[in-house]
C-alpha cells in the first residue's frame, strides 16, 4: 500500500487530497482538505500573485506538510494550474514556495490539466464507458476559462478551451458593474456570446446527448441537493433548469441558505449554474451527470498509472491521437498518406531502440508528428514546415505537455526546414538539451520516413527494417517503380545518419 | 383545518426562565420525597441552592443588562424583559421559601432524628459547648478575619460575589451619643463552614454549628472599642456574567454595546439577610448596593444552603445515603482487550454511568501507544481536574503521533482551568486548535486514524456528554464507538472543518450544526408529519436536556395536529407546552431528575415503519443549534437500535423519578396506579450488572455435568 497525497494550487481553491493506493482495492480517498484563496483575483486583474498571498499559499501549505507527515505519506504530486500559468511572477513566487515550505509545485499546461481531468472523470470506469457511447461533452469549468471534450462513438475527438471561467467571468463583470437586477442577464450574454463561435466550429454534425460536469459547484448541488436524492450526481434537463430558475436573482444569502452552502461559494455557485445550463441549450443536450472528481483524482490515478501501482481500462493514447487526428482533419491532412507514414516511421522507430534508447511517449509524439506533418499546407504550399509549426504551436493537443507540444512542432518543422542545433535552437526556445535530443532523434526518422513516401502515392505496403554492419535495411514490399524515392532518399538520410552514426539503405524485395 | 393555525402563537409557548423554575422545583421535591435517604436529600436541596445561585448570576443578571439597555423584543412567549424579571421575581422569591420550608419542617428536624444536631444560634449554646467555639474562634478563625468598619474616612468596603458576610451596627464604647457606624467581616471561605463541636454525651449524637454563628458570637473581640448593637449574616450576588449571555437575539449585542456606559459592570442583583435582620443594618446595606425592595431575600435559616453538601460529604452516615454505585464493564470491552479488534467487530454502544466511561480512556490510551497509529483527534469542552485523556493525549503526542485536540475555551465556569491544561498538551507537542471563532464546539468527537494492511482505517467515539472521566459517574450519556467508514470520512471532515479548511462537499452520515443540523431536525419532523398525514404511523421519542427552540416546537406542534404521537423526555427547560386544543394533543412531555443527572440526547423517529435512531451533543436550544459546533450522529447497527429502543421505552415507563408537563403548565409525578413501578436508571444499574456479571462469570452450569461412564461391552 502506498500513501499519496495530490496538491491542487487551484484558482480560487488550494486542496489536497490523500489516497491510499492499492494494486487490489485501487486508489482510496483519505482525506481532502480545502483552503479557499482566490489567486486568479490576482493573475487575472494585475498579472501578479501579491505578496500577502503568498504568504498565505506557504502557510497553508506547511499545514499540509504537517498532515502528509501524519500520513507517513510516501509521495506527492502539487500541480498549479492557470492562477500561476498566467501570472508573471510564477517562476519566483514558486522558488519562495520551494524554499519556505519544501514542497515543490510544478505549473502544468491546460492540456495537461484538462487531461487530468478527464483521466479522474475515465477512472470512475463502467459509468464513463457508458455515458459516452452516446455523443458526450465533457464540460470542465474552472476559475479561469473551460474546456469543452467532445465524444463521439466512446473515443475523443476535440477538445477545446474557452475563456469562460467562472472566476474571471464574475471578475470581468464585476468591473462592469452591472445593476444586479440585470446581472445575470449580462452574464447569460457573455456566455451565449463565446458559445455561438464554438456552436459553429465544433458542434456542427454531432450530436451531444450527455453532458458531464466536472467542477466544485454544479456537481457538489447534484451530488447533495434533496432534489437530486434519488439519482445522486444526475439530472435531466427539465430538473436542471428549473432548479437554476429558483436561484435566479437571489441575494448571495439567499442562495447559500437555499443550498446549505456557505456564503463565499454562493456567488461562484450562481455563475457555474447559469454557464452549464446555457452549455446544456447550446449543445441541445438531454442529460447532466456530474462524477464529482476533482483535479486531485486525476493526479493521483496519473500517479498511480505511471508507477504501475493499478492497471489501467481506459486507453488514453488512443483518446490523444483521436484528438491528432481531428486536428489533422481540419487541417484536410491527407488520410492516407498519414497511414502509411505513421506505419513507417513506428516501424523505423520500433526497429531502431537499441540505437535511440526513446520510448513509449516519444514514440507517441512522433505518431503524433507523423499525423500534423502536413497541417500547414492548409494555409501556403510555400514554407509548410514553418506554416505547420505555428499552426501546432497555437493549437492544443490535450494530453501533452507544452514542452511536448513545442517538440512535436519542432520535429514537424525540421523536417522540411534544415535542422538547427542546440546552440541555435537552444537560444530560440525555452527547450532544454533532453527536448533537443528527443527533438533531433525523432526528426531523423521521420525524414527517412518522409523519403520513402516521396511520391505520397504509399508505394509501400509493409516495411521491415533491419540493422546490420552500420547499416540500417528498410526492406520494402512493392512492385512499383520506385525510382523517385531512390533517388531523393540519399538527402534525406543524410541527416539520420549524422544522427545515428547508421546509413539507411533501401532494399527492395523482388516480386515476381 | 390545521393551516390556519399559527404553530408560533405566544401563548402556545411558555417562557424559558420561567420553566426553568419550575425545574428547580423538581429538583427540590426530591429533596421532599420521603422515600429518599436523609443525606440524598440534603445534597438535592443543596443543588437546588447551587442552580438558583447560577441562574441569578447568568440569566437574571441577562434580563437585567436587557433592561438596561433598554431592550424592547418580546420572547418565545411574547413577554417583555421587565414582564419577565417581574414574574421571575415571584417565582424565585417562592423558591426559595420552598427551599427553606424543607430545610426546617423535614429536614432539620429529621437530621436531629438521626442525631445530627444543628445548633442555629449560638445563643443556644450550652456552657461548655460555649468555651469550646470561643477557644476553636480563637485558634483558627480570628487570624483569617477582615473586620471592616465604614465611616466618613473609610468608604464602603467591596463585598465580593457569592460571599458569605456579617454585617453589623456599632457604637463607640463609653460615648452616648456616639453616631452609629456600619461594620462587615467576610465569612472566611478557607475556613470549613460547618464546626462539629465535640460531646460526650451518647454514642451517635453529633452536634454542628455554622462558623457564621461562631463570628458572631465573637463579634466584640473584633471591634474592641465599641459596642456591638446587632449583627447579622448577608449575601449577595452580583450580575457576574462579563461574557454577554449569547443565547439572545444577536442584535441585543449591538444594543449593549452601545449602551454600554449605561450599564454597571457587578452590580448586586440579588441580596440574602437573615429573617429579622435589624432595620437600620439592612438600609445601610440595601443604599450602599442600590438594590431595590424585590430583590431582597429574607431567609428563614442558614443563608447559602450549598453548605448542607458539607454535611452530605461528613464520614459516617452511610445508611442515610444511597449505596454508591460502581459503573460496570462493557462486555464487549473488557479490560486489557484490543479495543480496536473489538470495535472492528461491530459497532458498540457505551451507557454512561451505568457502564464504566474506561473504554473512552483507554480507546485513546491505547491509541497511544499503538505503533500503526498515525493520528488521534479530539474535541475537548470540560474536562475533569486531573484527566487521565489529557495525560493519554499528550503521551500520544510523545509518542510521535499527530495529536489535534480542539479545546474550548469558552466553556463557561471552565475557562481558566481549560488554559492551563491546553498549555500543557501544547508543550507536548499536540496541535491545539482554541475553538472556532463565534462558536463554541460543544460536540464530542475523537478520532484515530490507524494504518492497517487493507489500508487507513479510521476509529470513532462519537457521544452526547462530555470526554470527562469525573462527571461520567454522575451524568448519564451515551457513546458510539465505531469505524463506520462513512462516519470516519466525516470525522476527518469534521476536524478538517474545525482546523480552519473548508467545509466539506457533503456529508455522508453526521449532520452539524450550526449549519445543517437544524434543518435535519426540521426536515425528519415534517417527515413524520407527511406520514401522518398519509395516514401511516408517525412517531417521534425525543430526550435531550432542553426544548426551546421556536422552530422545532412549531414544527412539533405542527406534526402532532396532523396526528404524529410525539414523547418527549426533557430533563431541563421546555417552551412546549402539552395539551393545546388541536395544536399539542398529542404530546406528551416528561422530565426524569434522579440520583444521576439525566443528560443523554436520543432521538427517535418512526419513519413509516423504518425507524431511525439518532444520538447527539445538541438540545433543542437556540443556541446549540445556531450557535454551537454540535454533531448528530445516527445509530445504524440493528442490536444496537433495539438497545437505544429499550433504553427509551424504560425511561417512558418510569414511574418513580418522572414527573409529568401539565397543560397548566406545571409538572405533577407520574401517576402510579395501575401501572408496573419502575425507576429507569435503577433499572439500567440492574442490567448493567448483569450483562458485566454474564461475560465475568459466564454461565458455568453446563460444564459442571458429570458425564457417566457408558458401560462397554
Amino acid at each position: 500500500m502506498k500513501v499519496f497525497a495530490a496538491i491542487d494550487v487551484g484558482s480560487y481553491e488550494l486542496a489536497m487530497k490523500i489516497f491510499t493506493i492499492n494494486a487490489k482495492s485501487g486508489l482510496k480517498e483519505i482525506d481532502f482538505v480545502r483552503h479557499r484563496i482566490e489567486l486568479g483575483t490576482d493573475t487575472y486583474r494585475n498579472g501578479k500573485i501579491s505578496y500577502d498571498h503568498m504568504n498565505e499559499l506557504c502557510s497553508v501549505l506547511r499545514d499540509f506538510k504537517e498532515i502528509m507527515r501524519s500520513y507517513k505519506v510516501d509521495d506527492y504530486r502539487a500541480y498549479a494550474t492557470s492562477a500561476f500559468r498566467e501570472s508573471e511572477n510564477a517562476e519566483i513566487i514558486l522558488d519562495q514556495i520551494r524554499n519556505r515550505t519544501g514542497i515543490d509545485i510544478s505549473i502544468i499546461s491546460n492540456s495537461e490539466q484538462r487531461f487530468i481531468n478527464y483521466k479522474a472523470i475515465a477512472s470512475r470506469g463502467e459509468v464513463f464507458d457508458d455515458i459516452i457511447k452516446k455523443g458526450t461533452a465533457i464540460v470542465d469549468i474552472s476559475g479561469g476559462s473551460i474546456q469543452i471534450s467532445l465524444f463521439d462513438k466512446a473515443l475523443l475527438v476535440t477538445t477545446q478551451n474557452l475563456e469562460l471561467g467562472i472566476l474571471r467571468l464574475r471578475d470581468r463583470l464585476g468591473r462592469l458593474q452591472p445593476s444586479s437586477i440585470h446581472y445575470e442577464e449580462l452574464l447569460e450574454e457573455v456566455i451565449d456570446d463565446q458559445l455561438i463561435v464554438f456552436k459553429q466550429m465544433f458542434l456542427k454534425g454531432r450530436d451531444i446527448k450527455n453532458i458531464i460536469v466536472v467542477d466544485d459547484y454544479v456537481s457538489v448541488l447534484l451530488k447533495n441537493h434533496k432534489s437530486y436524492k434519488e439519482n445522486p450526481g444526475y439530472s435531466d434537463r427539465e430538473n436542471y433548469f428549473s432548479f437554476v430558475t429558483t436561484i435566479l436573482h437571489k441575494s448571495t444569502a439567499d442562495i447559500a441558505r437555499k443550498l446549505g452552502i456557505a456564503q463565499e461559494n454562493a456567488s461562484l455557485m450562481l455563475h457555474s449554474a447559469i454557464l452549464v445550463k446555457h452549455l446544456m441549450e447550446a449543445m441541445d443536450a438531454d442529460l447532466l451527470w456530474a462524477p464529482g472528481v476533482t483535479i486531485c483524482d486525476g493526479i493521483a490515478y496519473e500517479y498511480a498509472e505511471n508507477h504501475k501501482l493499478i492497471t489501467l481500462e481506459h486507453d488514453f493514447e488512443k483518446d490523444i491521437l483521436s484528438c491528432t487526428d481531428d486536428i489533422s482533419r481540419r487541417y484536410l491532412g491527407n488520410k492516407k498518406r498519414v497511414e502509411a507514414m505513421e506505419r513507417i516511421a513506428l516501424t523505423i522507430f520500433d526497429g531502431m531502440k537499441r540505437y535511440h534508447g526513446l520510448g513509449k511517449r516519444e514514440r507517441l509524439l512522433l505518431q503524433i508528428a507523423v499525423k500534423l506533418l502536413e497541417c500547414g499546407k492548409y494555409v501556403s504550399f510555400v514554407g509548410v514546415g514553418e506554416c505547420s509549426y505555428q499552426i501546432i504551436m497555437a493549437t492544443e493537443i490535450i494530453g501533452l505537455s507544452e514542452t511536448e507540444r513545442e517538440i512535436v512542432a519542432n520535429i514537424v518543422r525540421y523536417n522540411s526546414v534544415e535542422f538547427e542545433y542546440y546552440n541555435v535552437l537552444g537560444r530560440r526556445t525555452t527547450l532544454d538539451e533532453k527536448s533537443y535530443l528527443i527533438i533531433a532523434k525523432l526528426t531523423a526518422i521521420l525524414r527517412v520516413a518522409d523519403g520513402l513516401d516521396r511520391s505520397n502515392k504509399q508505394k509501400f505496403k509493409e516495411v521491415k527494417t533491419a540493422v546490420r554492419e552500420g547499416k540500417l535495411f528498410l526492406s520494402v514490399d512493392t512492385t512499383e517503380d520506385i525510382t523517385l524515392e531512390r533517388g531523393l532518399f540519399g538527402e534525406k538520410a543524410k541527416f539520420f545518419e549524422e544522427v545515428y552514426s547508421i546509413v539507411p539503405v533501401i532494399r527492395q524485395k523482388k516480386r515476381f | 383545518m390545521s393551516a390556519e393555525i399559527n404553530y408560533k402563537d405566544p401563548s402556545f409557548y411558555m417562557n424559558r426562565e420561567l420553566s426553568w423554575i419550575q425545574f428547580d422545583k423538581r429538583v427540590l421535591s426530591e429533596a421532599r420525597d420521603k422515600s429518599i435517604p436523609l443525606m440524598e436529600r440534603l445534597k438535592f436541596l443543596s443543588i437546588t441552592a447551587s442552580n438558583l445561585d447560577e441562574f441569578f448570576m447568568i440569566r437574571v443578571a441577562s434580563l437585567k443588562d436587557m433592561q438596561h439597555a433598554g431592550y424592547k423584543k418580546k420572547d418565545i412567549a411574547g413577554l417583555n424583559v421587565s414582564r419577565q424579571l417581574e414574574l421571575l421575581n415571584a417565582e424565585t422569591h417562592e423558591l426559595v421559601s420552598q427551599q427553606y420550608s424543607t430545610y426546617n419542617r423535614s429536614l432539620l428536624p429529621l437530621m436531629m432524628q438521626n442525631g445530627i444536631h444543628v445548633i442555629e444560634h449560638h445563643e443556644d449554646l450550652n456552657k461548655e459547648q460555649g468555651s469550646f467555639v470561643d477557644r476553636y474562634f480563637e485558634d483558627n478563625v480570628y487570624p483569617v478575619l477582615t473586620p471592616m468598619a465604614v465611616d466618613s474616612s473609610r468608604p464602603f468596603p467591596l463585598i465580593r460575589n457569592k460571599s458569605l458576610n456579617i454585617g453589623a451596627l456599632l457604637k463607640k464604647k463609653g460615648k452616648d451619643g456616639a453616631e452609629v457606624e456600619f461594620a462587615t467581616v467576610q465569612v472566611p471561605s478557607v475556613l470549613q463552614r460547618i464546626v462539629e463541636i465535640p460531646a460526650k454525651k451518647k454514642e451517635g449524637e453529633r452536634f454542628f454549628i455554622l462558623l457564621e454563628e461562631i463570628i458572631e458570637r465573637n463579634m466584640d473581640k473584633l471591634f474592641l472599642n465599641y459596642d456591638i448593637l446587632c449583627a447579622h449574616p448577608f449575601r449577595i450576588m452580583r450580575n457576574a456574567d462579563l461574557t454577554i449571555e449569547e443565547e439572545e437575539a444577536e442584535d441585543l449585542l449591538k444594543e449593549i454595546e452601545k449602551q454600554i456606559k449605561k450599564r454597571q459592570w457587578g452590580e448586586a442583583i440579588r441580596l440574602e439577610v437573615e429573617d429579622g435582620i435589624h432595620k437600620q443594618l439592612l438600609k445601610i446595606i440595601k443604599k450602599e448596593l442600590k438594590l431595590s425592595d424585590e430583590d431582597i431575600y429574607r431567609i428563614n435559616g442558614p443563608l447559602d444552603l450549598t453548605v448542607l453538601m458539607k454535611f452530605y460529604g461528613l464520614e459516617g452516615f452511610d445508611d442515610l445515603k444511597i449505596k454508591k454505585y460502581e459503573p460496570q464493564i462493557v462486555p464487549q470491552l473488557p479490560p486489557e482487550c484490543d479495543i480496536f479488534e473489538q470495535i472492528r467487530k461491530g459497532d458498540i454502544l457505551l451507557h454512561h454511568p451505568y457502564q464504566s466511561f474506561l473504554p473512552v480512556v483507554n480507546f485513546i490510551r491505547q491509541a497511544a501507544k499503538d505503533p500503526e497509529v498515525l493520528a488521534i483527534k479530539q474535541t475537548l469542552y470540560r474536562v475533569s481536574g486531573n484527566s487521565p485523556i489529557v495525560k493519554a493525549l499528550a503521551q500520544a503526542a510523545e509518542n510521535g503521533k499527530q495529536v489535534t485536540v480542539l479545546v474550548e475555551l469558552k466553556a463557561r465556569f471552565d475557562e481558566e482551568n481549560n488554559i492551563i491544561w491546553a498549555k500543557m498538551l501544547e508543550k507536548s507537542g499536540c496541535h491545539v486548535i482554541y475553538g472556532l471563532v463565534g462558536l463554541k464546539t460543544h460536540c464530542k468527537i475523537t478520532l484515530v486514524v490507524r494504518r492497517e494492511d487493507e489500508g487507513i482505517r479510521r476509529y470513532v467515539h462519537l457521544g452526547t456528554g462530555n470526554y470527562n472521566d469525573s462527571t461520567a459517574k454522575l451524568y448519564t450519556d451515551m457513546g458510539l464507538l465505531t469505524c463506520s467508514e462513512m462516519i470516519g470520512e466525516d470525522a476527518t471532515a469534521v476536524f478538517n472543518m474545525l482546523s480552519g479548511y473548508s467545509e466539506p462537499l457533503s456529508w455522508n452520515k453526521l449532520a452539524l450544526a450550526p449549519l445543517w443540523l437544524k434543518d435535519k431536525f426540521l426536515s425528519l419532523i415534517a417527515r413524520e408529519t407527511a406520514h401522518a398525514q398519509k395516514g401511516k404511523k408517525a412517531h417521534i421519542i425525543a430526550k435531550m436536556n432542553s426544548l426551546c427552540d421556536v422552530d422545532v416546537i412549531a414544527a412539533l406542534y405542527k406534526a402532532s395536529a396532523f396526528g404524529v404521537k410525539i414523547e418527549l423526555i426533557v430533563r431541563g427547560i421546555c417552551c412546549l407546552k402539552v395539551g393545546i386544543e388541536g395544536v399539542s394533543e398529542n404530546i406528551t412531555v416528561r422530565s426524569i431528575v434522579g440520583n444521576f443527572l439525566e443528560h443523554g440526547r436520543v432521538f427517535y423517529f418512526e419513519n413509516g415503519g423504518n425507524p431511525e435512531y439518532y444520538m447527539g451533543s445538541a438540545d433543542w436550544m437556540p443556541r446549540n443549534l445556531e450557535r454551537r459546533v454540535e454533531i448528530l450522529f445516527p445509530v445504524e447497527d440493528e442490536k444496537l437500535r433495539e438497545e437505544l429502543f429499550h433504553i427509551l421505552q424504560t425511561q417512558l415507563a418510569d414511574t418513580m423519578k418522572s414527573h409529568m408537563l401539565k397543560p397548566d403548565g406545571s409538572y405533577e409525578k407520574v401517576d402510579k396506579r395501575g401501572k408496573k413501578r419502575c425507576c429507569a436508571q435503577d433499572e439500567f444499574c440492574v442490567e448493567a450488572v448483569a450483562k458485566a456479571n454474564k461475560f465475568l462469570k459466564p454461565d458455568v452450569s453446563k460444564e459442571r455435568v458429570f458425564i457417566p461412564e457408558e458401560h462397554h461391552e
